[in-house]
């Protein structure tokens, strides 16, 4: 008997007891479901992380004032001498495969602009921020460097501020007030959305560093040449961990601390620390993973039950089967087909579980749903091995029934 | 697949033709727990292409057991057992499942028909088990039909038929391998009589085409219609009778 004839009678059979198939088919269900959420999430995940590191700006480190000390009596970071302008230029000069460096400081306050009126962040850069972090400006232009070196009283302004202030009318040009100062508008940056603890990164006001250091962030906070943190980025080519290793020495030699005492800033590799959030993530998939995978074990259990029932109520017709010529492996075949043909019913029932799961926590964590086709293909083979491996010992347990006995029964 | 024949001059049956089913001094040994029942004890049969037999005994006579090894179901414990020539103790299960769908047509006391599965596919049934699948399979199916007289029921499903109806669904079943044996087991036990009148008329006349028939039953009315009886006693023939005057030969 052919493949097609024994999928028409299982699928016959498994009509006869719709209800009973379906839900004999949960664990399948529950196990494909997780599968495709597992690796839609995944992947999601994964994928969230790049554009966060992109984001970032690649092939960057971040040079923090204060200590690295977590516990203990340690200060918060700039307690202690904070990075200056010099330690900038030093990292400039006298680190190798250094691109771009910009310092950044921070603050917040209200943007005023006519009678509107927004409460927002402000960052004092360098005009090479732009290039460091990988956030160019969409509309207008940057920072020049005579601009951040003379305090000029101009402003760059996030996607969100432009909405708040000025709506869809033109914002360069314009002009803004920042605690009573006037500043100008010279361009727009291009929106970068969340950060990875869900802040809004493009609510934000951009100022030339002295601009900001003087007027923005308060005198009082400020000592001398302060940059508050350093963002320095390499080319492409370059190791972190060596240029990581190169600043570190070179600021411990520039800020004179003794050998075995401890640093009083702290370099870090941003990227680093997402991937490691990317990798925790990845844990918890292998644990959907699990989840998934004891599901089709309990779900494919329920299905050789099922099939043992079946083989039970069918056995007159299995004799008839092999009174009218039906061999061993044609009965085996046959009921081999209906267990898969359940698991691939319960299969596909999961997928489409799944990929609606999947799309609802894509949507709420606001990743891209990204539903790889070979997920799902490779759900489907799961389930219908599922089938195959527990399908087996009914089956064969219908192939090796003596006809007269078959025959006789009930 | 076939399983190649031993050659020799082939035995023939009273009337001349070929020896269709020949058992000799064949036994049947079930053991119950610790107890064995000889159902068949050192039985001789033979029975030639074109008769119409009826096997006939009490429950426990050995006449199921016979029944059995002519359907070719069950081999016996000691003797040989020769169905179309071949010994039947000799063959794989795969040989016996091919010899069962090509030389016999089994019809059951209770048809035995599958569920959710119109006439016409129950039909095509022993088709599709055949070895190579014909290409001619449905239409093969609806000339078997239309011969038991079904022709405006070929789409209907089991519980919309009579019993009467569902039995000549079984025969058409039977029928359409082409087998040199119809072997009929108790066929009118769940009919009324004049059902079962009818289906025995059906019977006699495919005979009269030419197809060989064994009737396995315990009821006098039925065997009537056969050309021979065969009684079976405590595992034993006890009487073997060519009946003249059998109810077959109206339809000849």
């Amino acid at each position: 008997m052919s493949i097609v004839d024994s999928l028409r009678i299982a699928l016959t059979a498994l009509r006869a007891n719709m209800l009973r198939s379906i839900l004999t088919t949960l664990g399948i269900i529950i196990g494909v479901g997780s599968v495709i959420v597992m690796v839609a999430v995944g992947s999601g995940a994964r994928s969230e992380v790049d554009r966060q590191i992109a984001s970032l700006g690649s092939n960057m480190l971040v040079v923090f004032p204060g200590a690295s000390r977590v516990g203990g009596r340690s200060g918060g970071a700039g307690s202690r001498l904070p990075l200056s302008e010099r330690d900038m230029q030093a990292i400039r000069e006298k680190t190798t495969g250094v691109v771009a460096v910009s310092g950044m400081l921070q603050g917040s306050g209200p943007v005023v602009r006519g009678n509107m009126n927004w409460s927002t962040n402000f960052v004092g850069v360098h005009d090479q921020y732009n290039v460091v972090r990988d956030w160019p400006v969409i509309n207008g232009r940057e920072f020049t460097p005579n601009e951040t070196r003379t305090a000029a009283r101009v402003a760059l302004l996030g996607t969100t501020v432009v909405e708040k202030l000025f709506g869809t009318s033109e914002p360069v040009g314009q002009t803004i007030r920042v605690k009573n100062v006037p500043f100008q508008v010279v361009g727009v940056l291009e929106s970068k959305g969340q950060n990875s603890f869900g802040r809004d990164q493009d609510d934000v006001v951009m100022l030339p560093m002295s601009a900001a250091r003087g007027r923005i962030v308060g005198r009082s906070q400020v000592i001398n040449d302060s940059v508050g943190t350093i963002y320095v980025k390499f080319a492409p080519d370059v190791s972190l961990t060596e240029a990581q290793e190169q600043m570190e020495s070179l600021l411990r030699q520039r800020r004179r601390i003794k050998a075995g005492s401890e640093d009083d800033f702290n370099v870090r590799n941003l990227s680093e620390f997402l991937r490691a959030r990317a990798s925790a993530l990845t844990t918890m998939g292998w644990l959907l993973g699990a989840t998934s995978a004891i599901s089709l074990i309990v779900g494919g259990i329920g299905i050789m039950n099922i099939m043992l029932v079946s083989v039970t109520e069918r056995t007159r017709e299995i004799g008839l089967r092999m009174a009218v010529g039906g061999r061993r492996r044609d009965i085996l075949l046959q009921f081999l087909v209906e267990a898969v043909a359940l698991c691939m019913l319960g299969g596909v029932i999961g997928v489409i579980i799944g990929v609606s799961a999947a799309a609802v926590v894509a949507m709420s964590a606001q990743w891209p749903i990204l539903i790889a086709p070979d997920a799902i293909l490779m759900a489907l083979a799961a389930a219908a091995l599922t089938g195959i491996v527990f399908g087996f010992f009914p089956a064969r347990r219908a192939a090796h029934l003596n006809p007269i006995d078959a025959l006789r029964s009930e | 697949m076939d399983i190649p024949v031993e050659h020799r001059e082939a035995t023939t049956g009273e009337r001349g033709s070929p020896t269709l089913i020949e058992a000799r001094r064949i036994s049947k040994v079930y053991s119950v727990g610790e107890q064995t029942v000889r159902a068949l004890d050192d039985v001789s049969l033979t029975i030639a292409l074109g008769e119409f037999v009826a096997i006939m005994g009490p429950s426990g006579s050995g006449k199921s057991t016979m029944m059995n090894l002519i359907g070719a179901l069950d081999v016996p414990s000691t003797g040989t057992m020769e169905l179309d020539r071949r010994n039947i103790a000799e063959m794989s299960s795969d040989a016996l499942a091919n010899l069962r769908n090509r030389t016999i047509g089994f019809v059951f006391q209770q048809f035995n028909l599958l569920p959710r599965t119109t006439a016409l596919r129950q039909v095509m049934l022993p088709l599709m088990y055949a070895i190579p699948k014909p290409h001619d399979a449905e239409e093969r199916a609806r000339r078997c039909l239309q011969q038991v007289g079904l022709a405006d029921r070929m789409d209907h499903y089991p519980r919309q038929l009579s019993g009467g109806q569902q039995q000549r669904v079984a025969i058409a079943r039977a029928l359409v391998n082409s087998p040199k044996l119809l072997l009929a087991d108790e066929p009118t036990g769940a009919l009324d009589s004049k059902t079962s009148e009818e289906i025995m008329a059906l019977f006699c006349q495919l005979n009269a085409e030419g197809i060989t028939v064994v009737v396995v039953t315990h009821e006098h009315d039925v065997a009537e219609y056969a050309k021979r009886r065969v009684q079976f006693r405590d595992g034993n023939i006890v009487e073997d009778l060519q009946q003249p005057g059998y109810l077959g030969r109206a339809a000849e």
